[in-house]
């Protein structure tokens, strides 16, 4: 089984192609989504919410995109199981929107980091992160003015305690709570990262530490493990 | 109608912002400036004519989009 996609576009989307680039890498069908759309293509295993500016980070940054048509059938796929990636403006659109826990504030330092990120990985416990080892070393570009991740003391313990933190930053960039990077939903389905795993699938990139996420999505589907939706 | 949205960080959650603007009143002279903290005010136009529907749809609107529960508190004002 191929893996298919869709990969969400809204105004101010600038990753959206890169995301489309680095899953048809790894042997996914993509189909684009226009935000306007009121349901998703059928067939899908995975949404991706891809990084960029989406709607100007008017108001707070993915608060617009997150009350987008598209997005009410997004919630739907994740109520039904379906597998969402958010990256970067992606996790901060799936969070508006509740699909993630927390909130994204203003960088601790203030300033727009963009730099590659040594991490760790938090958990192998997802289709996400099946090819890589609990605590392995890897390196992601980040690129964001509010990727700094705060929740309160109940969700936070819930988040380590279940085993839901994927990525940590190794030398936090941000001001982060716990060093988290990424995080994944009570059912294991919805990943938000701040680091770019697309943005890393070509030597050319500088490195390919971010190839083996969509790697190990599509043989999770060849597996059929991703069944859902 | 008017109605005037005012948005806070809630209590306990990190300001970076107030701070850098802590700092720089500091380094302007503005000796005494304990805490600072930055939030945001929204001014709407309503059709309504009625002050109590125009709060309430304010206030759905605050919990809908204008503000984010996680880490802000909002007050309405309407006039």
């Amino acid at each position: 089984m191929t893996l298919r996609a869709g990969v969400l576009v809204f105004p101010g989307s600038n990753c959206d192609r890169d995301l489309a680039v680095a899953l048809r890498r790894a042997g996914a069908e993509v189909v684009m989504v226009w935000h306007k759309e009121a349901s998703l293509p059928a067939g899908l295993d995975l949404v991706g919410v891809p990084c960029g500016f989406s709607f100007g980070d008017y108001l707070r940054c993915g608060a617009i995109a997150a009350r987008a048509p598209i997005m009410g059938a997004v919630a739907a796929f994740a109520t039904a199981g379906g597998h969402v990636i958010g990256i970067c403006n992606g996790f901060q659109v799936l969070i508006e929107a509740g699909l993630l826990p927390g909130a994204l504030m203003r960088n601790a330092g203030l300033k727009f980091v963009c730099a590659p990120a040594p991490l760790s990985v938090g958990t192998p416990d997802s289709a996400f992160t099946r090819r890589y080892a609990r605590s392995e070393a890897l390196s992601l570009p980040i690129a964001h003015h509010d990727g700094a991740f705060v929740a309160n003391a109940t969700t936070l313990a819930r988040l380590e305690g279940e085993d839901r933190v994927a990525f940590r930053y190794r030398a936090n960039p941000n001001g982060s709570m716990n060093a988290i990077a990424g995080v994944l939903s009570q059912n294991r389905r919805v990943l938000g990262l701040m680091p770019h795993p697309e943005r890393a699938v070509d030597p050319a990139h500088g490195g390919v530490d971010g190839a083996r996420l969509f790697a190990g999505l599509a043989e999770a589907v060849a597996a059929g493990a991703l069944e859902g939706a | 109608m008017r109605a005037r949205v005012h948005v806070t960080l809630k209590r306990g959650v990190l300001d970076p912002q107030g701070e850098a603007v802590r700092q720089a009143l500091g380094a302007l002279g503005f000796a005494g400036v304990g805490e600072v903290r930055v939030g945001k005010v929204i001014e709407l136009d309503l059709d309504s004519t009625d002050a109590v529907a125009a709060r309430a749809e304010v206030e759905a609107m605050c919990k809908a989009l204008l503000a984010n529960a996680v880490i802000e508190n909002f007050d309405v004002e309407v006039a």
